[in-house]
């Protein structure tokens, strides 16, 4: 703060008020001066630079800029040369200004499902309706911060709610009012994940929540507009008047949310520039450039504090990688053409901000793009780039001045004009007199030192080995020095006015005689340029994913043939010994002895080692950032495919296990949960590559004390028995069957009438329970007791569908006839029970007595551990009841193939089939043996041998890192003491808040 | 074969109201199980070996005895093939203290308080628990029964699992105590975040207060049961179990309970021991190490590092057991076998990993003087299994024996499996 001194220009300084405004103050006064900056490099905008330049302003808007500019006779000049003038920066993402919103009180443990509100949309996160100008109250204390990074202008917003209402734009004017500030008080929308914290209403409860509550009323206000309401939703009505307007969705810096508002972009065709999360160079491929802007944060990570080697050794390599790599997101986001701004938000001090900035600059981002991301790019997002972010004739005239290329090291930003308003960043004016001096007082000579003149100055006086204290004081061109003599208890004082090279001047002497001093200036030692200590160290390359065992590329179709294996087909043929199996083109071309192969394909020797297809877990939770939207008792409106996590480690342990495929289920807190994800494991490969491609859709439920929310002590929600289950199920299913009832009523209008005829309002929730009762989408149920289990196919039958799988279903024994009947499958645990009530009558022999009754049993793990290594727990079917070895493997690959409808491309070797298969070292399903290979489709993710290899890169890599973070420390850079964040261990009941 | 068993067993229609088999009868005839491969526990192996024991001890252990010179008086098992193994011991283990996990009010493992050292765990152990029953088909014939929480979490005693109450089923009651050494790092659940803990050093100086202050207490009124119930620990009668999973504690914890003199002394968890090998060697800390179902600490570890950590530390030379504590404990008990068995396929042969949850934990939990081993003059603690008893594939347990006496091998689970059956086999 020290360094921003501020004071008024004589003559421009004094208020302007409207024109139209009373005044009874004195004269009134119409301002009508131009001001004009000579001599100066003008940069009229990136790219676009003139020397020797003119730039005419009045009334804070720019009259004219160029070389050959004629000058109104009412202009004051302002001398410029040598000077830089640069369009100031605006702001996109900030809440400066804004009161922060007061969070809610809240009582007990129950969940809130009604809104607070009435009059608004039911949703008490969508404040769509709110503006950020109720709050607004200018904060001059952080505009003057903001001045000092080079912003003339700030979009500011409440940050509150998933929609989160209007924005403001509003210059950083310190010296006019509001009035002339407010540039709009409806400049932009803004969007996030996460709930505002002025209502506890608690849905949504989950990021998938929030992605599904976003396109649900995006859906409503189309219906809205349609029809003639009988009822007023001002939230609505708010969305449906700022259509027009531009709309900034905050992803919380994270990866993931990036991309899941790519995909909102993609389904809903509205325009969302985004705030990302600076690790763009993990997956810019997979941002739409066509259609995308970025917000990238301009805080970086700073290195850690590695001193301490036994918490060195807990932060992760993907932690550290991100130091080395964050430098250069913006040079991979400006190579891949896609239009970004950079946001301050994070940035905590000017000097922050330069460093960084020319830290991205010499990390390769070219100095224009990233002025564009200061300037004009960010007045585009706002669609204000008529009158901002360059300057030009008619834009307002918010420029910086500085005293050279504005990304060097050493530039100092002196001036910042906002709307033809000076702020005074660091005078100029200042005569630096720093130096050593030869004075002179009554022929006696001394050494004077003066520090720091332009800031706070110091002084010290020495006359031979004696040092005398000197307080010093320098301000309105006058140097005061006073002198201290501690030994006699004597003082002097000196002053001068500071007007040509010379000190010298007046004062009184220690005996306090008035006496004429004066200096000789002594050469000078050469000044230390103040440079950045952090060097440039280049970035570790990126792995897919960007962490330990990532790959440097993602692992490859490959012609393989698997020699003299011993094949478990899951097919008639059972399991053969001495066979080939060849895959071309990711499927298995052919199974026989000694099969012929085409030249270069990749030969694996299996002598002695088993193959089968991969295993197959129909009910896990890895892979996902969130499991469960427990807000309300249905949540079929939401998908788990809108958060998976491909980066989560548990895929590569799982593929250490031979696991290829798995559903990623919603979880259990409520009894209609929501739509769930298949996919391949394919460690290192985008969302969309890893999903099962034409999968059928599935859907989870659930029964019993998850649902009662019988261990978390919540009393509120229906429904709180098993009783209550069964209504929850049957109205859904009854208001579902109504809600399709009036489609298809109103898709038999033929098209000519149509026009003229209203849709019913498109449902989320009911569609999906719409296409459940059309046998478009399957039902996996959470159950554990007889009496669900039964009552859940009842009411299945009353609708006329049918449950697809039964999960967990630890008393499926007891039924297992019923199922057979119904045709429900059941995917359960090998040998888990007694952990709650409920299963206190599970027994291990739960999977053979059902596939003894003719029901298709799968054993699935519902537990990051366990799935890898399911192999063995289908040895246990073998153990418990006594099925043959070959069916219980099928436990674990061709029956939950078949559960999930994916039979015909997985779960068996057999041609034309995907080539996912797992290459054992010994019997598959002994505790002794171990996946060596894990093949996906042709393409193989793991490989056992390898992976001393990688653990070895992995700390070559890490000792490199933490030597360049020794060596930035020992610099005297700040660094960060390190916290470990740990991935969240999900299971059924986990929720995210 | 095991069908079978149970088939008849289900015939002779066991009092099915009853959720706890009826605990066997005292030893009354001499039994030789011929002809079998007999682990002896400690390492060795006997192929084609035999086994006798009467009134519940091993009286003869040697290669098997041909037909006609077997005394008369013995009856005899022809075990062709099959596997003879000591029954095997779990360490650190909560059987019979906790039911139901999600039911509170079944749940008596963890007391308030801090340091609790009085607190025995032997007297809330129910022997009738239907969680015990099911681990005996598995194998696990004898538990270490350990109270949770606190720092000083109380006190455990080694149980059989075959007993009408828990004066019946103690081996060894009160043997330690149990000390739950502070985390340096602070981990903040909710966000999943792992820092410095900034009171380390004050928790540290608590256990330092409680431990001088027990050492000097002596028996007067009023009397402080708590430094009291210490006593034990520092003249070396009872054993100190240090739980503690990071290097500095490992090193902390051992260095402090070494200043204190404290005799016996065994690591809990050690997660991190490999790291600290030649330091727990040089202070003869056994080690009982967390069970290999879990998953690596960090997403950067060896994937296969909880597997392989057995044979890093038994290849260093320390004695090394198996520690049960961790997610669904107690319903994992039955998996002890496998956990071995895990250990054995990432390093360790066959019988060091069989060592690990028979003579090492005996020899740890100091009852090896009568269990861990098939050694003759001991306990007939004992099962028989139709195969490799450490791989889910061949464990199959046909006869197990605690002191001679010959247990039920029937569960609350096998009854309704037999009971289900029957339903659908009549239909």
């Amino acid at each position: 703060m020290r360094k921003l001194i501020f004071f008024t220009f004589l003559g421009i300084g004094i208020l302007k008020a409207q024109v139209y405004f009373p005044e009874n103050s004195g004269v009134k006064i119409v301002p009508n001066t131009y001001n004009a900056f000579t001599n100066a490099t003008i940069h009229l905008e990136p790219g676009n630079v003139i020397k020797n330049g003119t730039l005419l302003e009045k009334n804070g808007v720019i009259v004219d800029v160029g070389t050959d500019i004629k000058l109104p006779k009412n202009t004051i000049v302002h001398d410029k040369s040598g000077k830089h003038i640069y369009p100031s920066f605006i702001e996109l993402f900030s809440d400066f200004s804004i009161k922060k919103p007061t969070k809610k009180n809240r009582y007990g443990r129950s969940e809130q499902f009604n809104p607070d509100r009435s009059g608004y949309y039911w949703n008490d996160h969508i404040l769509s309706e709110y503006k950020s100008i109720t709050d607004y109250s200018y904060d001059k204390k952080i505009a003057s911060k903001m001045r000092g990074y080079g912003f003339g202008i700030i979009n500011s917003h409440r940050f509150n709610g998933i929609h989160r209402g209007s924005g403001v734009l509003i210059a950083l004017n310190d010296k006019q009012n509001n009035n002339k500030r407010i540039i709009s008080d409806n400049s932009t929308e803004h969007f996030s994940f996460k709930k505002s914290v002025t209502s506890n209403q608690s849905y949504p409860s989950s990021i998938m929540g929030a992605m599904a509550l976003i396109r649900q009323f995006y859906y409503d206000s189309k219906w809205y507009s349609n029809n003639d309401n009988q009822t007023k939703d001002l939230s609505i009505e708010a969305f449906i008047k700022n259509k027009n307007i531009p709309k900034i969705f905050d992803s919380g810096f994270d990866k993931l949310n990036t991309i899941r508002i790519v995909k909102l972009i993609n389904e809903l065709n509205i325009d969302f520039t985004i705030v990302a999360s600076g690790k763009e160079f993990e997956n810019i491929n997979e941002l739409n450039k066509d259609k995308i802007k970025l917000i990238l944060p301009l805080n970086l990570p700073k290195a850690f504090d590695v001193s301490d080697p036994l918490l060195t050794k807990k932060i992760s390599l993907k932690d550290m990688r991100f130091w080395s790599q964050a430098p250069s997101n913006p040079y991979h986001v400006s190579r891949s053409k896609i239009p970004f701004a950079f946001t301050s938000s994070m940035v905590s001090s000017s000097k922050e901000f330069f460093k960084n900035l020319r830290k991205v600059i010499s990390y390769g981002l070219d100095r224009d793009i990233a002025l564009k991301a200061l300037t004009t790019v960010p007045a585009e997002i706002l669609g204000q780039q008529n009158i901002i972010g360059k300057l030009k004739k008619k834009f307002l005239a918010n420029f910086l001045v500085t005293n050279g290329e504005l990304f060097e090291n050493g530039t100092i930003i002196s001036e910042n004009w906002v709307q033809g308003q000076p702020h005074i960043i660091l005078n100029d004016n200042i005569k630096d007199i720093d130096g050593n001096y030869e004075l002179i007082i009554n022929d006696f000579k001394y050494k004077l030192q003066i520090k720091n003149s332009k800031k706070k100055i110091t002084a010290e006086i020495k006359k031979d080995s004696t040092t005398y204290p000197v307080k010093s004081n320098y301000e309105n061109e006058w140097l005061n020095l006073t002198i201290l003599d501690k030994k006699n208890n004597k003082y002097s004082q000196l002053s001068c006015k500071i007007d040509s090279n010379r000190l010298q001047g007046k004062g009184i002497d220690f005996e306090g005689k008035i006496v004429y001093w004066s200096t000789k200036k002594l050469k000078d030692n050469p000044k230390k340029r103040k440079i950045d200590n952090e060097n440039y160290y280049n970035p570790v390359p990126v792995t897919y994913p960007n962490k330990a065992y990532g790959n440097l590329s993602i692992p490859k179709q490959k012609n393989t043939i698997f020699k003299n294996a011993t094949v478990w087909t899951n097919e008639s043929e059972g399991i053969i010994e001495n066979t080939d199996v060849l895959v071309i083109n990711g499927k298995i071309a052919s199974v026989g002895k000694n099969i012929p192969y085409p030249k270069n394909t990749f030969v694996i020797d299996a002598t002695n080692k088993h193959l089968t297809s991969g295993i197959i877990d129909e009910h896990s939770h890895i892979a996902a950032s969130s499991i469960n939207e427990g807000g309300q008792n249905s949540s079929a409106e939401v998908s788990i495919g809108d958060v998976i996590d491909p980066d989560d480690i548990n895929i590569f342990r799982n593929l250490s296990g031979g696991v290829t495929t798995i559903q990623i289920l919603h979880g259990s807190a409520n009894p209609i949960g929501g739509k769930s994800a298949i996919i391949n494991l394919k460690w290192g490969e985008s969302i969309e590559n890893m999903k099962f491609k034409d999968a059928d859709p599935f859907i989870k439920f659930a029964l019993g004390e998850n649902v009662k929310q019988s261990n978390w002590e919540s009393y509120s929600r229906f429904p709180q028995t098993r009783m209550g289950v069964e209504q929850v199920f049957t109205d859904y299913f009854q208001r579902a069957k109504e809600y399709g009832d009036k489609w298809v009523k109103y898709n038999e209008i033929p098209l000519r009438k149509k026009l003229k005829a209203k849709p019913p309002r498109y449902d989320l929730e009911m569609e999906t329970i719409w296409e459940i009762l059309k046998g478009e989408r399957f039902v996996t149920c959470h159950s554990y007791v007889q009496s669900e289990i039964n009552m859940m196919m009842k009411v299945a039958e009353k609708f006329d569908f049918k449950i697809n799988t039964f999960t967990h279903i630890l008393e499926g024994y007891k039924v297992a006839d019923k199922m057979k009947k119904h045709g429900a499958g059941g995917s359960t645990f090998s040998d888990w029970w007694s952990y709650k009530f409920e299963v206190k009558d599970a027994i291990p022999h739960n999977g053979s007595i059902m596939h003894d009754s003719g029901v298709l049993v799968a054993f699935n793990s519902d537990d990051p551990e366990m799935s890898r290594r399911l192999n063995q727990e289908a040895a246990k079917a073998v153990k418990y009841g006594g099925v043959s070895e070959e069916e219980a493997w099928k436990f674990v690959t061709l029956n939950p193939a078949k559960l999930l409808h994916i039979e015909n491309s997985v779960g068996s070797i057999k041609v034309n089939k995907n080539a996912d298969l797992v290459l054992w070292s010994s019997h598959p399903m002994s505790i002794y043996s171990r996946a060596e290979k894990t093949m996906i489709q042709g393409a193989i993710y793991y490989s056992s041998d390898k992976i001393n290899k990688m653990l070895e890169t992995n700390k070559k890599e890490r000792s490199l890192l933490i030597s360049q973070m020794l060596d930035v420390a020992s610099k005297g850079n700040k660094t960060e003491t390190p916290v470990i964040i740990t991935k969240k261990e999900f299971h059924c009941e986990t929720l995210d808040y | 074969m095991i069908k079978k068993i149970f088939t008849l067993t289900s015939l002779l229609l066991f009092n099915m109201s009853f959720s706890q088999q009826t605990p066997g009868d005292e030893q009354t005839n001499k039994i030789l199980i011929n002809n079998c491969f007999v682990h002896i526990g400690n390492g060795e192996i006997i192929e084609d070996g035999a086994v006798g024991f009467s009134e519940g001890k091993i009286t003869y252990v040697g290669k098997s005895i041909s037909n006609d010179s077997i005394n008369e008086k013995f009856n005899v098992i022809n075990a062709r093939g099959k596997h003879l193994y000591p029954g095997f011991i779990a360490v650190n283990s909560t059987l019979g203290l906790v039911e139901i996990d999600a039911v509170r009010a079944s749940r008596d493992q963890d007391e308030i308080g801090d340091f609790l050292p009085h607190i025995r765990s032997l007297v809330a152990y129910n022997a009738e628990s239907k969680i015990i029953e099911s681990v005996r088909p598995n194998g696990v014939l004898i538990a270490q029964v350990t109270p949770r929480g606190g720092v000083i979490s109380g006190k455990s005693s080694i149980m059989q699992m075959d007993a009408w109450n828990w004066e019946d089923a103690v081996i060894k009651s009160d043997e330690g105590i149990h000390l739950n050494w502070p985390s340096p790092y602070s981990i903040d659940y909710r966000n999943r975040k792992l820092t410095k803990n900034k009171n380390y050093l004050k928790s540290v100086k608590l256990i330092d207060n409680f431990f001088s202050e027990s050492k000097v207490s002596i028996k007067q009124s009023p009397l402080n049961i708590p430094y009291e119930s210490m006593k034990k620990i520092f003249d070396g009668s009872q054993t100190l179990y240090l739980h503690a999973n990071y290097e500095k504690q490992i090193v902390d914890g051992v260095s402090f309970l070494k200043s204190k003199k404290i005799k016996n002394i065994v690591l809990i968890h050690g997660e991190e021991s490999e790291n600290q090998i030649d330091f727990l060697k040089k202070h003869e800390i056994p080690v009982v190490i967390s069970k290999p179902h879990r998953l690596p600490l960090s997403e950067d570890q060896d994937l296969n590092y909880p597997y392989k950590l057995a044979k890093t530390l038994v290849d260093g030379g320390l004695l090394v057991s198996i520690d049960l504590a961790g997610s669904m404990e107690r319903i994992h008990t039955r998996n002890l076998p496998f956990f071995a068995g895990t250990f054995s396929a990432f390093g360790l042969e066959k019988e060091e990993a069989l060592k690990l949850i028979t003579y090492n934990a005996a020899k740890i939990l100091k009852i090896d003087k009568n269990y861990g081993s098939i050694v003759k003059g001991k306990s007939a603690t004992l099962i028989l299994s139709d195969g490799d008893a450490l791989d889910m594939r061949s464990n199959n347990i046909s006869h197990a024996y605690i002191d001679g006496r010959k247990i039920s091998l029937e569960t609350h689970q096998t009854k309704l499996w037999n009971r289900y059956q029957n339903k659908y086999k009549k239909q």
